[in-house]
């Protein structure tokens, strides 16, 4: 049985029929991830012993009846910003290539007690901070529609990993759009809730008033029930909401009849890949056809949002990894003359190029004589932006328009100029500081056969308006997950490649090996993101 | 003429918090553990670990706010201020600078009879950072995190004290209002509250503040005291000899009775301070500041007031008794029990202030439980021991808080009462001094007193002196 093309709440019935056992599931995924790693680079960590283990308990507990998810014995992965006691966490970042944290983030523990089995841990940008997953310290991670392009970022390598099918969903965490892009990239549906939905404890902050985390998926039915599982209210986050409503999958509902559905004409005009554009007037159409009313409305400040985003996350990520400073756990440097060199030095070598470029921003926005400049203005950008889309939600269900302004660009373009990577998140950094609930579907692909997203957006805690509004769009056209064309021909490109780049052996060890080793493997990734540049 | 110059000074004061768990998590704040067994994730600055804020520590801190006069922030916030140190384990302070608790207060002092305000700027709350340990003998440092994230509240005084005897004034007063909230015990040795002093000097007449410079480190109103006389001597000689004071940071050393630069102002960190992302603000409603006013326990003026009501004690004893908290719970509890406030008084007044002064300790440090005061007063009372015996009893009980009904009987301080065994002790007595006897008779009233203490003496002080006296009388007849 092919186990891999299945999706999550699939593989979770046939677990619980009894048609498929835990450890045969984790072991498909294993398989593939051992003939797909050395060309993809899903995963920092992938832990193969860990994982052997973890099928066997959580079979016990399906066999005793305690569990009856539907994701009870589906193997997941988890970006490498989650934390998870005693395994390696990493944030893609050589100044945590050492850290095991002595704690696990309540999302990941919500998942393992609906069942979940934890293969690894995957890649991202270094400290979630890139749209392209090339400024991880453990080298790029590739598309699996078409491995010279990126899969996006920061969330690229849980994406990576659910589309190449290494694993059946994945835990991301989005800042401003690292969800939705990268699984726009990918041909997934991703969805970053409501700020306050998930709790944040145990994620490694970037920009914690603009951090969520969220589920990557192959299809809205996936999505709805991962977030079922991961939301709850969590008294150690004090920014996490009591919602009134948890049940995502009651909004499973195939039907738009009267929903109001506002397209910002700003989203659609200039700057944006007319293929794009076309794919996602398409499916406005499909909704429309459903019986959604689809109007063209004027949101203005979308322009300031990229400015106000990158004063905030970059003045509040300066702040937040302060705390890495070679002092208590991570990387240290080998030679140091007292404190002041110790830190200097630490963070010099520790911290990658976008990492620190953030870090100076961040630093030079808070310094005094320019905070009211900066970042109170940013704060005030930012209630602004809020404002417009509350006017928004007055007329209008929901907001649709597209997740990213292309479809995912080549290896090593996007880092050249930053300038240019930053206007890449026009669509969705507005959604992060509204606070909102946005979520990349699958509209199509472009004629490079790249996917492309359709991105929603919903007022706050309206998840379930979202839901409902792409699942009617899947129902309309029997739109199904796509195995990439890379992953179809994935055997053969391992096969070519084997002997001569890298070698099959050893790739997948237990937990940490697959760091260490791409450790080894820096300086020939380096040059190619110029990121020491 | 010589110039005329006058002190300028405001205080930054530091103050712990007595909850019993940290401000952003659940970790002990009691002190003296083994080094880093009260910490947590969050108190360690671990990844992903985030503050919780604990909410004693914002009523602890509203009552003292409302305690000091100040106008509370109806929505309050914090802020990172951001600077690298070991003891701050994740590099950045929460503090509150753009909306603090508190502000616009003011305590008023008493300087002999002339009453003053000082005026409270304002009032935040804050973590505490861990301490760290040198270990010189193989140069390396070490960081015990038990008192990261201890609540403090900052309270910031206006530059309106004038002398080192109003700062005093103004601690004291803190200290009391403080106690009395039950917020810290506020002791200055263990840290628990410490003064920055803020200085400058000058010349009389004047509108226009001097130079300022800052002092840490001082652990002692002594020390306090000795650097305030010491800061305005050295500016106020530089000033003579036509230098400039420079801002700066100055650090005061107890051994050397001297202050040093540690940094001046061009040298000062650029906090970056900014809005705590991780907590949200506080909104305080009025409902919220009437529960915490109802809640609020008697302060001192409250007390005397009550006092005078309740207690038929003297109003210069019911002044020295609330003066500190501790004592006025002492004498409320001790009271309680005997139901002989007057005696309570007087015992805490004479023999407790004596010893006190003794051992230079303050009513903070008193060890002895207001029970086993009760038990001697009733002791002594009852007749069961006479007063010497009562006071050597109380030293006793002041040092270790013996249990005074056990040590009377374990050490047969018993006062006789037996009438067999005094005629006898008197027999005697009277044999042995048939002089005084004679003068007696003569009617020297004094002798009788030179034989009633023979007796005392004969009998180790056990004897009930009042029937001695009487006994000794019928006798001589």
């Amino acid at each position: 049985m092919d186990l891999l093309h299945l999706t999550a709440a699939e593989l979770g019935r046939k677990i619980k029929n009894r048609e498929v056992a835990v450890t045969e599931a984790v072991k498909a995924a294993l398989a593939r991830a051992k003939e797909l790693e050395p060309e993809i680079n899903s995963y920092v960590t992938l832990d193969e012993a860990g994982a052997l283990a973890q099928a066997e308990a959580v079979q016990e507990r399906i066999d005793s009846g305690e569990l009856r998810g539907p994701l009870a014995g589906v193997p997941a992965a988890i970006k490498d910003n989650l934390c998870m006691e005693g395994q390696l966490t990493t944030c893609s970042s050589k100044i945590l290539s050492n850290f095991r944290p002595v704690f696990t983030a309540e999302a990941v523990k919500k998942l393992q007690k609906a069942g979940a089995v934890i293969l690894g841990k995957t890649n991202m940008d270094e400290f979630a901070m890139g749209s392209t997953t090339e400024t991880s310290y453990y080298g790029p991670t590739k598309n699996p529609h078409n491995l010279m392009h990126v899969p996006g970022g920061s969330s690229g390598g849980s994406c990576a990993a659910v589309a190449a099918q290494e694993c059946w969903y994945a835990l991301g965490s989005d800042t401003g759009g690292s969800i939705r892009q990268p699984s726009s990239f990918c041909g997934l549906v991703g969805l970053k809730p409501t700020y306050g939905t998930v709790s944040r404890f145990g994620l490694i902050a970037y920009g914690s008033s603009l951090d969520q985390i969220g589920p990557v998926a192959k299809d809205v039915s996936d999505c709805a029930v991962i977030l079922e599982a991961i939301a709850s209210h969590d008294a150690k986050d004090s920014t996490s909401v009591q919602r009134k409503d948890y049940d995502f999958t009651s909004a499973l509902v195939c039907g738009v009849k009267g929903m109001k559905i506002g397209i910002p004409k700003d989203y659609m005009g200039e700057g944006l890949d007319p293929e794009v554009a076309d794919a996602i007037w398409k499916a406005a159409r499909v909704l429309e056809e459903q019986g959604a009313v689809i109007e063209e409305f004027d949101l203005s400040l979308v322009k300031y949002a990229i400015p106000a985003y990158y004063v905030i996350a970059s003045a509040e990520a300066s702040s937040n990894l302060e705390r890495f400073d070679g002092v208590k756990y991570g990387y240290r440097t080998a030679e140091y003359d007292g404190l002041h060199n110790m830190y200097k030095k630490t963070r010099s070598e520790g911290f990658g190029a976008e990492v620190k470029r953030r870090i100076m921003l961040g630093s030079f926005v808070l310094s005094s004589g320019y905070y009211d400049a900066y970042y109170l203005k940013a704060l005030r950008t930012k209630a602004l932006i809020k404002q417009a889309f509350d006017r928004a939600f007055e007329t209008y269900d929901l907001i649709l328009g597209p997740a990213a302004p292309t479809t995912a660009p080549e290896l090593g373009k996007s880092l050249q100029d930053p300038l240019k990577m930053y206007l890449g998140d026009i669509y969705t950094i507005s959604v992060n500081l509204a606070g909102l609930p946005g979520m990349s579907v699958p509209v199509g692909r472009d004629s490079k056969g790249l996917p492309v997203g359709m991105q929603l957006i919903g007022n706050s805690f309206q998840e379930k308006t979202l839901i409902r509004a792409a699942y009617t769009y899947e129902c309309a056209t029997e739109k199904q997950y796509e195995v990439p064309a890379e992953v179809r021909i994935g055997a053969r490109i391992a096969a070519d490649r084997a002997g001569d780049l890298r070698g099959s052996g050893g790739q997948t060890g237990d937990a940490g090996s697959l760091a260490s080793q791409a450790k080894t493997e820096l300086p020939e990734v380096q040059p190619k993101s110029g990121r020491e540049a | 003429m010589a110039k005329q110059y006058e002190t300028v000074i405001g205080l930054e004061v530091h103050v712990e918090l007595a909850t019993r768990t940290k401000i952003f998590c659940g970790c002990s704040t009691a002190f003296g553990a083994a080094p880093n067994t009260h910490t947590c994730p969050v108190c360690t600055g671990m990844p992903g670990a985030l503050p919780v804020l604990n909410k004693q520590v914002v009523e602890y801190a509203m009552a003292i706010g409302l305690a000091t006069n100040c106008r509370i922030t109806r929505v309050c916030k914090f802020d990172r201020k951001n600077y690298f140190y070991p003891d701050n384990p994740q590099n950045y302070q929460i503090s509150q600078l753009y909306l603090p608790i508190a502000r616009d207060g003011y305590v008023e002092i008493e300087m002999g009879d002339t009453k003053k305000k000082v005026r409270i700027h304002e009032m935040h709350m804050e973590e505490d950072a861990g301490k760290l340990v040198h270990d010189e003998w193989d140069d390396t440092s070490l960081v015990d995190y038990n008192r990261s994230g201890v609540p403090l509240v900052e309270i910031v005084s206006e530059p309106d004290m004038r002398s080192a005897e109003e700062v005093i004034a103004y601690l004291e007063k803190l200290r009391q209002i403080i106690q009395y909230l039950g917020a810290s015990d506020c002791k200055l040795q263990e840290g628990s509250m410490r003064a920055d002093v803020n200085l400058s000097v000058r010349e009389a007449g004047s509108s226009r503040f001097g130079t300022r410079t800052e002092m840490k480190n001082l652990n002692s109103f002594k020390a306090i005291s000795h650097a305030i006389e010491g800061e305005r001597e050295r500016q106020i000689e530089l000033l003579e000899e036509g230098k400039a004071v420079i801002q700066e940071t100055r650090r005061w050393d107890d051994n050397k009775e001297n202050s040093y630069a540690m940094r001046s102002k061009e040298d000062a960190q650029d906090y970056r301070y900014f809005p705590e992302p991780d907590l949200v603000p506080i909104v305080i409603s009025d409902e919220w500041i009437q529960a915490v006013k109802s809640r609020q326990p008697e302060l001192r003026t409250e007390k005397l007031e009550r006092y005078k009501k309740e207690f038929d004690i003297p109003q210069y004893d019911a002044e020295i008794i609330t003066e500190s908290k501790s004592m006025a719970d002492l004498f409320e509890a001790a009271a309680a029990i005997c139901k002989k406030p007057k005696k309570v008084s007087n015992w805490l007044m004479v023999e407790t202030m004596r010893l006190m002064k003794e051992h230079g300790m303050e009513p903070e440090d008193l060890r002895f439980s207001p029970e086993n005061l009760a038990k001697l007063i009733d002791l002594a009372d009852a007749g069961v021991i006479n007063s010497s015996v009562a006071k050597e009893v109380f030293e006793k009980v002041f040092a270790e808080d013996v249990d005074p009904k056990q040590y009377v009987e374990e050490h047969g301080l018993k006062t006789v009462h037996d009438e067999g065994a005094l005629r006898t002790t008197l027999e005697k007595v009277i044999e042995d001094n048939p002089q005084a006897v004679t003068d007696y008779r003569n009617g020297k009233e004094k002798a009788l007193g030179a034989l009633v203490g023979q007796t005392m003496k004969a009998m180790k002080g056990k004897a009930n002196p009042g029937m001695v006296n009487q006994m000794l009388r019928e006798m001589l007849g």
